[in-house]
C-alpha cells in the first residue's frame, strides 16, 4: 500500500483529495440550508425543533454526520499542510505585485477557509455542542405530547444579539468567496475540463457561491429583525 | 531605423542586484536617457550594461540567447509579470514602446525556492531538466518513420499536441504562481506526449515518473489559482493541467507501475 500512501501525499493527489472532500462538503451545504430555513417559518420554531430532534436521533443521520466531521477534518487539515507546504515553496516576495489577472479569492482560499473554520467552531461551539452534550435538557418544548429540546429559542436569542449576526453574516461572505473560486476548481482538479462543460461549470459555481451563502446569511438577519417568512411552514401550510 | 517611429525615452530601471558585492541581494536603480522605443527590453539592457562597463562598474546579470522568442532563456519579472506587460510575448520580444516616458521599471528575478539566484537576475533551472530527464521523452522503438498519412491524426488532435509542445520551459508559470508550482510546464509536456500515438504508449507511467520528480523538486501545490496560464509567454492552457491529473491519476490506480 505504499504506493497509495505516495499517491495521498503526493501534489496531485492531495489535489485529489481536497477537491473530492469539497464537492462533499458543497452537497452539504444545500441540505443543511433547506433544514435551518425552517427557523424562519413563524411557527415558534415548532417544525425547526421536530427536524433538529430527527437530525440528532436518526441513525442513519449520525452515521452521514461522522462522515460529514471526517470530510470537514481532512479538508481543514490537508488545506493548511498545503498552505504551509507553499509557503516553503516560494521565494522571496516580489517587490511589485501583480495579480496576474488572477482573483483575489482564488489567491485567498488558505486565509478564507481558516475564517470558515474558525466560524464552524464558533457555530458548532454555539448550537451542537448545546444540542448534543446536555446544554438544552432543561430547556424541552412540548408538541403533541412529545417533549422536544428547544434548539430554536437558544437560535433565536444568539441572533437578536448584534455581534453574533455580524460574525455569521462575514463567514457567510469568506464562503462566498471560497466557494467562488472552489467549486470550479474541484472540477479542474479531478481533471474536468472540457470546452463544453468548463463554462457551464464555473457559471454554476458562480451562482452556487452567491445564492447558497446570502440565504444562510438572510437567516440570522432576519430572526434578528423578527422577520418570518410564511411560504416556509410546510407543515401548515 | 528602418521601419521604427524614431521615438526614445527617458527611464529609470530598479534592478535586483545579487551576489558578488550586492552580497544576499538589494535593488539598484539607474538612469537611462534617450533609449529608443524600438529597442528590445534586452537591448536595453545591453546599452545598460555597456554604460555600467564604461563606469567600470559590474554589468548586470541575465540570460538570454535566441532573442527571437523560442528558447525560453530570458528569464525575468518585469514590474510583477514574468516576462513583462506584453501577453504572450518572452523578454527578448518585448520592446521598449511598451513603456511611457519617465518609467521607472522594476526587474526582479524569478522567485521560487526551487529556481535559486544565481547572480542578479539568473537563476537555477535545472530543477526543470530534472523533471524532462524523469520521463519527457518517448522510448519506445517507433521503427523507421513512418509514410506521411500511415497514422491518421485529427487536426484537431494535432493542434492541441503543439499547443502544449509549445512550451519554452522558460520557468514563467513558476515565477507567477503564488504557491511557486510548476504543473504547467509538466503538465505541457505530460499532455503533449500523451495526445499523440508515439508518446501514448508510455503516458501513465511518463506522468507517473514527471509528477513524481516535481514533487521531489520542491515546487509547490497546484491550487488553480491560473496566473501560469496568463503569464505563459506561449499561452499554455490549464487544460492540459486538467490532462495530467487523468493521466496521473491513470497511473496511480490504473496501471501497475508504483513510481
Amino acid at each position: 500500500m505504499k504506493w497509495f500512501l505516495d499517491f495521498l501525499t503526493s501534489s496531485i493527489g492531495r489535489k485529489l483529495v481536497m477537491s473530492l472532500t469539497g464537492l462533499f462538503l458543497i452537497t452539504f451545504l444545500p441540505v443543511h440550508l433547506a433544514g435551518n430555513l425552517q427557523l424562519l417559518a413563524g411557527d415558534g420554531g415548532e417544525a425547526f425543533n421536530i427536524y433538529a430532534k430527527f437530525m440528532t436521533s436518526n441513525p442513519l443521520i449520525k452515521f452521514t454526520s461522522y462522515g460529514l466531521y471526517t470530510g470537514i477534518a481532512l479538508h481543514a487539515i490537508l488545506g493548511l499542510a498545503i498552505w504551509a507546504k507553499n509557503r516553503s515553496a516560494t521565494g522571496k516576495s516580489y517587490a511589485v505585485k501583480n495579480g496576474n489577472g488572477t482573483t483575489w479569492a482564488s489567491r485567498s482560499m488558505a486565509f478564507l477557509g481558516t475564517l470558515i473554520l474558525i466560524f464552524i467552531f464558533i457555530h458548532m461551539g454555539d448550537f451542537w455542542y448545546s444540542m448534543k452534550f446536555g446544554g438544552l435538557d432543561d430547556k424541552l418544548v412540548t408538541y403533541d405530547g412529545i417533549k422536544y429540546k428547544d434548539l430554536y429559542t437558544k437560535v433565536s436569542t444568539s441572533f437578536s444579539q448584534l455581534w453574533i449576526v455580524i460574525v455569521y453574516v462575514i463567514s457567510m461572505i469568506a464562503l462566498a468567496f471560497h466557494l467562488n473560486h472552489g467549486f470550479a476548481s474541484a472540477f479542474q482538479s479531478l481533471g474536468l475540463n472540457h470546452k463544453k462543460y468548463t463554462p457551464l461549470i464555473k457559471g454554476l459555481g458562480t451562482v452556487y457561491s452567491i445564492i447558497i451563502p446570502l440565504m444562510f446569511a438572510l437567516i440570522p438577519i432576519l430572526m434578528m429583525f423578527g422577520i418570518d417568512v410564511p411560504a416556509l411552514n410546510f407543515m401548515h401550510n | 531605423m528602418a521601419g521604427g517611429n524614431g521615438k526614445s525615452i527617458n527611464i529609470k530601471v530598479k534592478v535586483w542586484r545579487e551576489g558578488g558585492d550586492f552580497g544576499s541581494g538589494k535593488f539598484e536603480t539607474y538612469d537611462l536617457a534617450d533609449i529608443g522605443t524600438d529597442m528590445s527590453f534586452l537591448e536595453m539592457f545591453d546599452v545598460l550594461n555597456e554604460k555600467l562597463v564604461s563606469q567600470k562598474k559590474t554589468p548586470v546579470a541575465f540570460e538570454h540567447d535566441c532573442r527571437e522568442g523560442i528558447c525560453g532563456t530570458c528569464s525575468m519579472v518585469i514590474n510583477g509579470q514574468p516576462h513583462g506587460p506584453m501577453k504572450g510575448t518572452t523578454t527578448c520580444q518585448l520592446h521598449m514602446r511598451s513603456f511611457k516616458d519617465g518609467a521607472t521599471i522594476v526587474v526582479e528575478p524569478f522567485r521560487a525556492k526551487s529556481f535559486p539566484v544565481i547572480r542578479d537576475l539568473v537563476v537555477d533551472r535545472s530543477s526543470f531538466d530534472a523533471i524532462i530527464q524523469a520521463g519527457g521523452y518517448i522510448s519506445v522503438n517507433t521503427g523507421q518513420a513512418q509514410d506521411g498519412n500511415a497514422v491518421p491524426i485529427e487536426k484537431d488532435t494535432s493542434e492541441k499536441a503543439f499547443d502544449a509542445a509549445a512550451c519554452i520551459g522558460c520557468g514563467a508559470c513558476v515565477a507567477a504562481c503564488p504557491n511557486s508550482a510548476a504543473m504547467l510546464f509538466t503538465s505541457a509536456k505530460v499532455s503533449h506526449l500523451a495526445t499523440l500515438p508515439q508518446g501514448e504508449v508510455e503516458a501513465k507511467k511518463r506522468a507517473l515518473a514527471m509528477v513524481t520528480q516535481m514533487d521531489k523538486e520542491g515546487f509547490g501545490f497546484c491550487s488553480n489559482i491560473g496566473a501560469c496560464e496568463a503569464e505563459c509567454p506561449k499561452e499554455i492552457s490549464i487544460e492540459n493541467i486538467a490532462k495530467m491529473n487523468r493521466e496521473y491519476l491513470g497511473g496511480v490506480f490504473g496501471s501497475e507501475k508504483t513510481v
